[in-house]
């Protein structure tokens, strides 16, 4: 069969997957495993077209009884890229969840999670190679909504169906402004094809294109200050959504961009400085939100938004690239953005699947009741230290190769005398949002892993069974794959550069050559042969008589207590006062006082200051104006109908 | 090539055998200010080698992480080493970008020390780790924004070339902007290593330590590996401000590596002058010093790019 046809048998398998489970019983275990079984087979399918599309462009044109054009598909190296994480992600956290949520302890929303799992990968498969903007649209629309749909599997929970209606709202938003940005685009070059047109588009338009891309792009990508609605829907979908939502779905908001910044050969130097900016602020303010959290899953959130952060700085390096036309930076900002989104997916699904895992052993996702998990369940301890690590870009894993080739592009830039300013701002922006990331994630694996288990179920957890510790086994060898042999990943970010910029892709050294992606190898290897013979060396002088186990030094203090750790909270707090200014943490505390003092309080917590302060306020406002026009809702459906006739005919009046 | 090979086994040879002696070098002179004899300047090899020989206790509450958290703060520290030009000569890895792995290395040897620290389930230790990370965060970019200023100059992406033969020729062009950048590394060396005016390794109050009580629990060989790492990374770390700082190069390996190693010494008796004459700031007060260092290599990139 053709490639072309493969990606639509590809999306219809993955769409189809959950629907078998419908027609079978309440607590049948058999559509749970056929909807694993399609998803898995569908990803193979989709990974074969991927594969394919490297090196050679997939693409189909049919006929379409559609207003807007003809079923247009069109896999180049740039969605090539986005759709590996989807197939490879997407089968491991379906395989989870057949442990996770299977169908016999949750017989009445089981069926539901699995219906809408396998519409979000088609829709999110099916966006990936629209070639037109019809189609992108209802890809993107099917995953909007099948997205809504798993974030409240557990509808039941107040706190769900909440973070449920702000992605809602966000996401129709979003929807909207990528409605207008289709217009203007098909307004500039009067076609519907959702790639590079054939004549330059006029500058105005180019700009109207590129604020709204970044706008509506941006809400689904999680972009500071347009994130608020990614922390409460991650945190509150269940683990391998989580997984799917923040390893996957939010890329799309970067391929989106990067697409759209792909049409534009000569961009203006704005866009760029823009781009970087964003991301920087994103990156920055992103994981310092996260550092507030005392929920694992929405630490985990805030840290999609820092590494989309990252991601976008990427980007804006390219875009700098192409507006001064060096190859250099196009190259390893894109090559770096792009690796990071594979690199993301991979670290971060396997964290929430770990983070998922310990939810499941304790029934709880805040930090300060956890700890001590590390020798209760080692498997999932290490699994989460494993992708923390690589989150935080530490070498030898993959987070540090991507990272690497951003700060490449930022420091290349550094000798351009108009660009000066990006190394000098994105390099310590990037040294800070590394440095907040481990202080971050020491905290939250030292708080969950380490010290003493804060209370009795904790206690009592332990590892979960090979449905769950599988997949986390293979997001962790692709993390060190990719941290041990980069160079093998070379040829795809070749292919992915040449499509977003066929021009100087020609010109441009490969990446190899800027990056130093084959040295990494050895050094990686050393790194590793270093630490794993020192700790050899020391575990075979710890089998001497001489080596005792004893209590934890609590200089002098007779009965330390499981309660008398640092916790989360503490370990953090310095680092949230420093940046109060954005976080705004709100502290209730209530000291002892008198002789006889009563219980004392304490208790603190960092909202989401955009949503708390800006949105919901201002949507608030938004809602006291427009109650004037109340009037006009009543709820008679016949005076609905007048309503529609009447826009029809005005607009059958201003169209002719 | 045999004799490049004979220089990088000089230079490995010398990484691993002289840290421990600045350690000495700077008690002595902290000795000397204060009128006592002080211990031998060998003194931490003593140290070292007699902890190497003992038995150990480890607290129940710990995991492989804690007896890890040694040996890799010893192994990046080794690997970081290796980066660094010594005397301005070729390291014995040099690649486009190795800066940045020079930075990242300390990071993961910071992710497993605090680890550990967290790993025992002590309050004091979970203090210490949070400082240490804390710090680290504004320590990280002024160290990267200090090799920028070099990055700028001399239009090169690896510490090698960085520190290398330009260096001389740098101090006549640009030398307002070096001195910004090697006083402002200086400071990233000293919170990095945790000297006062940041911590103080001599304080004897748990509360008010940083690294000291990170490492509480560790003892025998494990404790010997961590004051062994500590010193490798002063060294390392020392290695970069020197490099900079020695405005001369001879060309000759043996002339310009003696240079080097006089240079260290003077940087371990300033390192111990300096802990002589101030007292450690406030806890509060050390992310002001840092944001002070981020921005006095801001000047020297303004300086440097004009």
């Amino acid at each position: 069969m053709s490639p072309d046809l493969l990606i639509l048998v590809a999306v219809a398998l993955l769409g189809f997957s959950g629907f078998p489970g419908l027609l079978l019983g309440r607590s049948s275990a058999l559509g749970e495993r056929i909807a694993a079984l399609l998803v898995t087979l569908g990803s193979i399918v989709g990974l074969v077209v991927a594969v394919t599309a490297m090196s050679v462009v997939v693409s189909f044109d049919g006929p379409w009884p559609v207003p807007g054009g003809e079923l247009s598909i069109r896999v180049d190296g740039l969605s090539a890229l986005f759709l590996v994480p989807l197939f490879v992600v997407a089968p491991l956290g379906s395989l989870y969840g057949l442990e996770y949520w299977p169908q016999r302890d949750h017989p009445d929303d089981g069926h539901k999670l699995r219906l809408f799992y396998g519409l979000l990968c088609a829709g999110i498969a099916l966006l990936l190679v629209a070639g037109n903007a019809v189609l992108f649209l209802v890809g993107w629309e099917t995953m909007a909504l099948a997205a809504f749909f798993c974030i409240t599997t557990e509808d039941g929970d107040e706190k769900v169906r909440q973070a449920g209606y702000v992605y809602l709202v966000a996401t129709r938003v979003g929807t909207l402004l990528l409605f207008a940005m289709f217009a203007v685009l098909h307004g500039a070059t009067g076609s519907w094809a959702f790639a590079a047109p054939l004549q330059p588009i006029a500058s105005s338009a180019a700009t109207a294109v590129f604020v709204l891309a970044l706008l509506g792009f941006g809400i689904k990508a999680g972009l500071m200050p347009l994130h608020v609605w990614l922390p409460g829907a991650h945190a509150n979908a269940p683990s391998h959504v989580s997984a799917i939502l923040s390893g996957v779905m939010i890329k799309t908001g970067i391929y989106g961009i990067a697409r759209v910044c792909s049409f534009f050969p000569q961009p203006p130097l704005g866009w760029g400085v823009v781009l970087l900016s964003a991301g920087a602020l994103s990156g920055i303010l992103g994981v310092a939100f996260a550092i507030g959290q005392h929920d694992l899953k929405r630490l985990l959130a805030y840290h999609s938004v820092e590494n989309i952060g990252i991601i976008t700085m990427g980007l804006g390096v390219a875009m700098l690239g192409r507006a001064i036309g060096s190859p250099a930076l196009v190259v390893l900002g894109l090559a770096g953005g792009l690796l990071h989104v594979w690199n993301h997916a991979l670290f971060k699904a396997l964290l929430f699947l770990s983070a998922g895992s310990v939810l499941h052993a304790t029934g709880t996702r805040e930090m300060d009741q956890l700890g001590g998990l590390a020798r209760r369940m080692p498997r999932t301890a290490f699994a989460f230290l494993f992708g923390a690590v690589a989150i935080c870009g530490l070498p030898p894993l993959n987070g540090f190769v991507s990272e690497l080739m951003v700060y490449l592009g930022l420091l290349h830039s550094m000798s351009s005398d108009r660009l000066w300013f990006a190394g000098a701002i994105g390099t310590p922006a990037l040294a800070l949002i590394g440095a907040l990331a481990l202080a971050c994630f020491v905290k939250a694996h030292g708080a969950v892993f380490l010290g003493q288990a804060r209370s009795e179920r904790v206690a009592r957890a332990h590892d979960p069974g090979l449905a769950m510790l599988a997949p986390m086994a293979g997001l962790g060898l692709a993390c060190g794959f990719i941290g041990l042999l980069p160079a093998a990943l070379a040829p795809v970010l070749r292919c992915a550069t040449a499509a977003w910029a066929p021009d100087l892709a020609a010109v441009a050294g490969s990446v190899e050559d800027l990056a130093p992606l084959r040295i990494l190898t050895p050094v990686s290897a050393a790194l590793v042969a270093l630490a794993l013979a020192g700790v050899a060396a020391v575990a075979r002088t710890s089998k001497t008589p001489d080596v005792r186990r004893g209590p934890t030094w609590d200089c002098g203090y007779a009965a330390p207590s499981a309660r008398m750790q640092y916790t989360s909270s503490s370990f953090a707090s310095t680092l949230v006062n420093l940046f109060s200014w954005a976080l705004r943490p709100e502290v209730h505390a209530a000291a002892p006082e008198g002789f006889f003092p009563a219980r004392a309080v304490f208790h603190s917590h960092v909202p989401d200051t955009v949503l708390d302060r800006v949105v919901l306020p201002g949507s608030r406002a938004g809602a006291r104006v427009l109650r004037w026009f109340r009037w006009v809702q009543h709820g008679h459906v016949h005076v609905y109908i007048v309503y529609v006739l009447a826009a029809l005919v005005v607009l059958l009046l201003v169209s002719r | 090539m045999p004799i490049q090979l004979l220089q990088i086994a000089v230079q490995l040879l010398i990484t691993l055998v002289v840290p421990p002696l600045l350690v000495g070098v700077i008690t002595k002179t902290k000795a000397a200010f204060a009128g006592r004899v002080g211990p031998p300047v060998l003194q931490p090899y003593y140290d070292i080698a007699k902890l190497l020989r003992k038995g150990s206790v480890f607290s129940e509450t710990t995991t492989w992480i804690f007896r890890a958290s040694p040996v890799v703060g010893v192994a990046t520290a080794i690997l970081a080493s290796l980066l660094v030009p010594l005397g301005g000569h070729d390291a014995p890895v040099s690649f486009t970008g190795d800066l940045i792995l020079f930075a990242y290395l300390f990071g993961l040897a910071r992710f497993f020390t605090v680890s550990a620290a967290l790993d025992t389930g002590s309050a004091f230790e979970g203090m210490g780790g949070a400082r240490e990370a804390t710090f680290s965060c504004l320590a990280e970019p002024a160290l990267l924004l200090g090799l920028l200023v070099l990055v700028k100059r001399t239009a090169s992406l690896s510490l090698a070339t960085m520190l290398g033969a330009a260096v001389p020729g740098e101090w006549h062009t640009g030398g307002a902007a070096l001195v910004l950048v090697v006083v402002s590394l200086f400071v990233v060396l000293l919170v990095e290593n945790c000297r006062v005016p940041f911590d103080d390794p001599n304080t004897h109050l748990e509360l008010t330590m940083i690294h000291e009580v990170m490492v509480l629990d560790h003892g025998g060989p494990g404790l010997g590996l961590i004051l062994y790492g500590a010193a490798l990374k002063l060294f390392v770390l020392g290695a970069i401000v020197v490099g900079i700082a020695v405005p001369f190069r001879s060309g000759s390996f043996g002339l310009d590596l003696a240079l080097f190693l006089v240079g260290m010494l003077v940087l371990a008796v300033v390192v111990g002058i300096v802990e002589s004459v101030m007292a450690r700031l406030r806890l509060r007060q050390v992310p002001a010093l840092l944001v002070g260092a981020c921005l006095l290599s801001g000047f020297a990139i303004l300086l440097a790019s004009r």
